[in-house]
């Protein structure tokens, strides 16, 4: 329950963010982030809301492992 | 520094230990990845890994699930949960059951989901079941206060969230847990940052170290665990500089502790822990359906695992889930009878769908 996954901000406005994973793209809040973003960015996505801003190299890092969780997952609903 | 490099470095390390290392990993994420990557067979055999109690899915209470599924039952309330709770056993049922019995629970992805239920069906009461530990009470508090800024009255919670450190301590304190140091969460750690488990090394005198999920983040993690071991420190390290600072996340721990207090939660298989709980604060009490309506249930308090399920021992580290007589004959992913087996991340699940090899 406690994995956050990094997302890629492609639109901002407010408080508000859209955000892209692998072509998911979804609305989060970004109420909880200390600090600002830029289009573009990487940031932790958990139930709805940024927890943190990552830097691009460890976003790629991580998500190799959540793409990895995602094709087991489809895996196994097969 | 590669995989392979890092597992030779951990068996120099060991053999200078010359005694074998019990380490405990708390996090239910971790115990997936552990799984996943195939660590246990990396390692020397040496190094025991032992899960904790840290599947938020799992330490829920029969009595918190009990009263989940007395409040969806009302015809005028919509109650929403994440999905992994669904499944998860009170007395007789689970929430997904009482949804196929006519009541109205929907799963959602976020508390923010569940507002905008509220927002859309005014002449309801909406309630969100606030489960998890720190990774995800922040997001409810968001939501809260999102709540309060559009003024969505319908909006309420059933608050069981858990805190990490206070159940480690109670683990520690009660002097039944055998280990050597403690892989710690990354990403409950990402909002409360490393100093909230200095206790860890101050009072207990053991190693810990904030972990990354993946292998070679799981395996410099263990390897900095046996150098504090090998060296006779103890220290709270951060291996996960990616994302987790010393200061965790401050607006994100602000928010939360204005709209939440802690308070003695239940954590099933451990029992009650001072202060390991999450409540709503006295001026948000407005949001706690709990206060809202009478939640009835005819709740009988005393042993509330089902008999002959080890999930109490196995959350404390002193079981693995093989040692359960129920473990892959009574109790299967499919027909699960302990909370272990219902979460993805807990032990027992994990163990059923990777072979169990420790």
């Amino acid at each position: 329950m406690c994995l956050a996954i990094p997302s890629r901000v492609i639109r901002i406005q407010d408080m508000n963010a859209t955000v892209d994973v692998y072509g998911a793209r979804r609305d989060i809040s970004l109420l909880l982030l200390p600090e600002e973003v830029a289009l573009g960015d990487f940031v932790l996505v958990h139930a709805g809301f940024a927890i943190q801003k990552v830097d691009n190299d460890a976003a790629h890092e991580a998500l190799k492992y959540i793409k990895q969780i995602i094709e087991e997952t489809e895996e196994d609903e097969l | 520094m590669e995989g392979v490099i890092i597992i030779e470095n951990i068996k120099k390390l060991l053999d200078s230990i010359k005694r074998p290392v019990r380490l405990m990993e708390v996090c239910g994420t971790h115990t997936v990845a552990i799984f996943r990557h195939g660590i246990r067979k990396l390692l020397p055999e040496k190094i025991l890994l032992i899960s904790g109690p840290g599947c938020p899915v799992c330490v829920t209470s029969v009595e918190d699930v009990e009263k989940a599924m007395a409040i969806a039952r009302n015809e005028d309330i919509i109650f929403t949960t994440f999905g992994d709770m669904m499944r998860v056993p009170g007395i007789e049922k689970n929430l997904s059951e009482v949804r196929a019995e006519g009541a109205d629970v929907r799963v959602v992805y976020s508390p923010m989901d569940a507002l905008r239920i509220a927002s859309d069906n005014k002449d309801k009461k909406v309630v969100f079941f606030a489960t998890g530990f720190e990774t995800t009470s922040p997001s409810v508090a968001g939501t809260l206060f999102e709540a309060d800024k559009l003024k969505i009255d319908n909006f309420y919670i059933y608050s069981a969230h858990k805190l990490v450190p206070p159940a480690l301590d109670a683990l520690l304190g009660s002097g039944e847990v055998n280990v050597d140091g403690f892989i710690l969460p990354g990403h409950v750690s990402t909002i409360i940052g490393s100093r909230p488990y200095e206790f860890i090394a101050e009072k207990y005198r053991k190693p810990s170290v904030i972990t990354g999920f993946d292998a070679e983040d799981i395996l410099q993690g263990i390897y900095m665990l046996l150098e504090q071991i090998a060296s006779n420190r103890a220290e709270v390290e951060i291996q996960y500089k990616k994302v987790v600072r010393e200061e965790g996340n401050p607006k994100a721990v602000e928010l939360m502790n204005e709209y939440f207090e802690p308070s003695d939660a239940y954590w099933r298989g451990i029992g009650t822990i001072p202060l390991s709980g999450l409540k709503l604060r006295e001026k948000f009490r407005h949001r706690d359906i709990s206060s809202a309506i009478k939640i009835n249930i005819s709740f009988a308090f005393g042993p509330q695992e089902p008999q002959g399920c080890s999930c109490g021992e196995i959350l404390r580290g002193l079981k693995t889930p093989d040692q359960c007589p129920l473990f892959g004959c009574a109790c299967t992913p499919e027909s699960p009878v302990g909370a272990c087996m219902v979460s993805t991340e807990g032990s027992c699940a994990a163990y059923y769908k990777y072979g169990g090899f420790i």
